[in-house]
């Protein structure tokens, strides 16, 4: 769910707002080196994709379903900068063009689900990868145990903004602990879905998945003959 | 939740309001939100003085209440919230109609309802009243990375050839006989979603060749026509903040 105008005080919503313009400050430096000059078409189309993957609604069971919302997603396929840019975009446009996300929230939207999503994820990412063989099918799990724990730490991180800006009285403990078991469950929704459609991008085109490209480095070229092909060359 | 934006919200017209330059709406909207929000939740009668200032901006722009209400549901999820509220704060109790329902938390109910509602109408309004391509421009004059202008509008350009892609991938998929249900039809959905990332990715590396052969270097287009905003837009534009800057004011000195 989007932060909405006046759930946290004034400022807090602008103390966000200069960290979040700060970061994607970053990112825009960062992802030069990810993409040089295809940053803007193809950093452009990708956000229209996280924003129409976002639509896409999964059944859950008993009439209700969910959807992804894409921060572990884009930093497993296109790297931690250029993802940032596609989440902070894809917030920008819904708020601006959707009024989805209060326009004074922008900047706390950003840094919850735009920046932590994307850093925790692609922190747990690689983390991840370090303790699995180096071929490009890890990316999987790598990516499960990336959006399974996105999830929860942008959770967090709002209560953490709760504490400072809320703007009502609920007190702490329970707080924490609702928002923690509630996405806990969405971020396991959201893992199996991320590990799954990195799967089958893996299997097309694993050279489009940025967070598998070092495990396609590792894979050296081998010629091998199948047993049929020796026999016709023999015969 | 968020999902299902569908409907654009634009609404042509030839209105002042409309013909205001994007980015004086946006300074006026963003200060505008930022002093509801600041406005002591217990002042009332201000929020309605606000909702009044906005009831004014709707009659000028021409915009029906029908179609601001009716795009008013992406508030949905907060309404649930902020109904929740009254049950879980904490702090002294009052009956209402035989339930015990805690002030501090019917309070803050009050706070992010009224709020909420009254920075997503405001935000239904600009987007009402500016054409997306504006809205760009207005960004790029407020000094917003070029880049990320950029983004945006390769974003926005392509929005809905993305969705059209999808949507025809839904039909695909239903042609073959599938119906969602539960979990297990996750995989399914999940490789839809890989290709159309896949499909998303290879559009955007066709557009990039296109513009390459069109010789472009890298850098933002320039702005075409778009002349800096007159004085008098910008005051006209402030009067709204200024109003509601006037009206919180007031509401924090009588407190």
């Amino acid at each position: 769910m989007h932060v909405p105008d006046g759930f946290l005080d004034a400022p807090t919503s602008v103390a966000t707002g200069v960290a979040a313009t700060a970061v994607v400050g970053l990112a825009l430096r960062g992802a030069r080196r990810e993409l040089d000059d295809r940053t803007a078409p193809l950093t452009g189309l990708v956000a229209a994709f996280v924003f129409a993957v976002q639509m896409l609604n999964f059944p859950v069971g008993a009439g209700t379903s969910g959807h992804l919302l894409g921060g572990a997603l884009a930093a497993v396929l296109l790297g931690p900068w250029t993802a940032i840019l596609c989440m902070t975009v894809v917030l920008l446009v819904q708020a601006l063009f959707f009024a989805d996300g209060g326009i004074t929230a922008l900047g706390t939207n950003v840094t919850l689900m735009g920046i932590v999503t994307v850093v925790v994820g692609w922190a747990v990412f690689r983390l991840v990868l370090r303790f699995l063989p180096k071929r490009p099918s890890s990316a999987v799990p790598a990516a499960f145990a990336a959006a399974l724990l996105s999830v929860p730490a942008s959770a967090l991180s709002f209560v953490a903004l709760y504490v400072v800006g809320g703007t009502a009285d609920i007190p702490l403990a329970p707080l924490t602990v609702a928002m923690l078991g509630w996405h806990v469950l969405i971020g396991l929704g959201e893992a199996v879905i991320t590990a799954l459609t990195v799967g089958s991008v893996i299997a097309v085109r694993p050279d489009l998945v940025h967070g598998a490209r070092p495990l396609l480095a590792a894979r050296d070229l081998t010629i091998r003959q199948s047993p049929v092909a020796s026999k016709e060359a023999a015969s | 939740m968020g999902a299902g934006h569908a409907h654009r919200l634009h609404l042509p017209g030839r209105s002042p309001v409309h013909r205001l330059p994007a980015q004086c709406k946006l300074v006026g909207l963003v200060g505008f939100v930022l002093v509801v929000v600041a406005t002591p939740r217990t002042a009332y009668w201000a929020f309605g003085c606000y909702a009044g200032l906005l009831l004014a901006v709707a009659v000028v722009a021409r915009v029906r209440l029908g179609f601001v209400a009716k795009r008013a549901v992406v508030e949905v999820p907060v309404v649930v919230f902020a109904l929740l509220l009254p049950f879980v704060a904490q702090g002294p109790r009052i009956e209402v109609v035989g339930i015990a329902l805690s002030e501090s938390g019917l309070l803050s109910a009050w706070n992010v309802l009224a709020k909420a509602t009254l920075g997503v109408v405001g935000s239904i309004l600009l987007a009402a009243t500016t054409e997306q391509r504006d809205l760009l421009v207005g960004l790029r004059r407020l000094k917003m990375p070029g880049q990320l202008v950029q983004i945006a509008s390769f974003m926005v350009r392509y929005l809905d050839v993305i969705a059209d892609q999808m949507h025809r991938m839904r039909i695909a998929r239903e042609a073959r006989g599938f119906t969602p249900h539960g979990p297990r039809s996750w995989p399914v959905l999940a490789r839809s979603a890989g290709a159309l990332f896949i499909r998303s990715y290879e559009r955007g590396e066709r557009v990039h060749l296109a513009m390459l052969s069109r010789g472009y270097t890298g850098g933002p287009p320039p702005v075409l026509s778009e002349t800096r905003a007159a004085t008098s837009a910008w005051v006209s534009a402030a009067a709204l903040p200024v109003v509601a800057l006037m009206i919180a004011v007031t509401a924090w000195w009588t407190r």
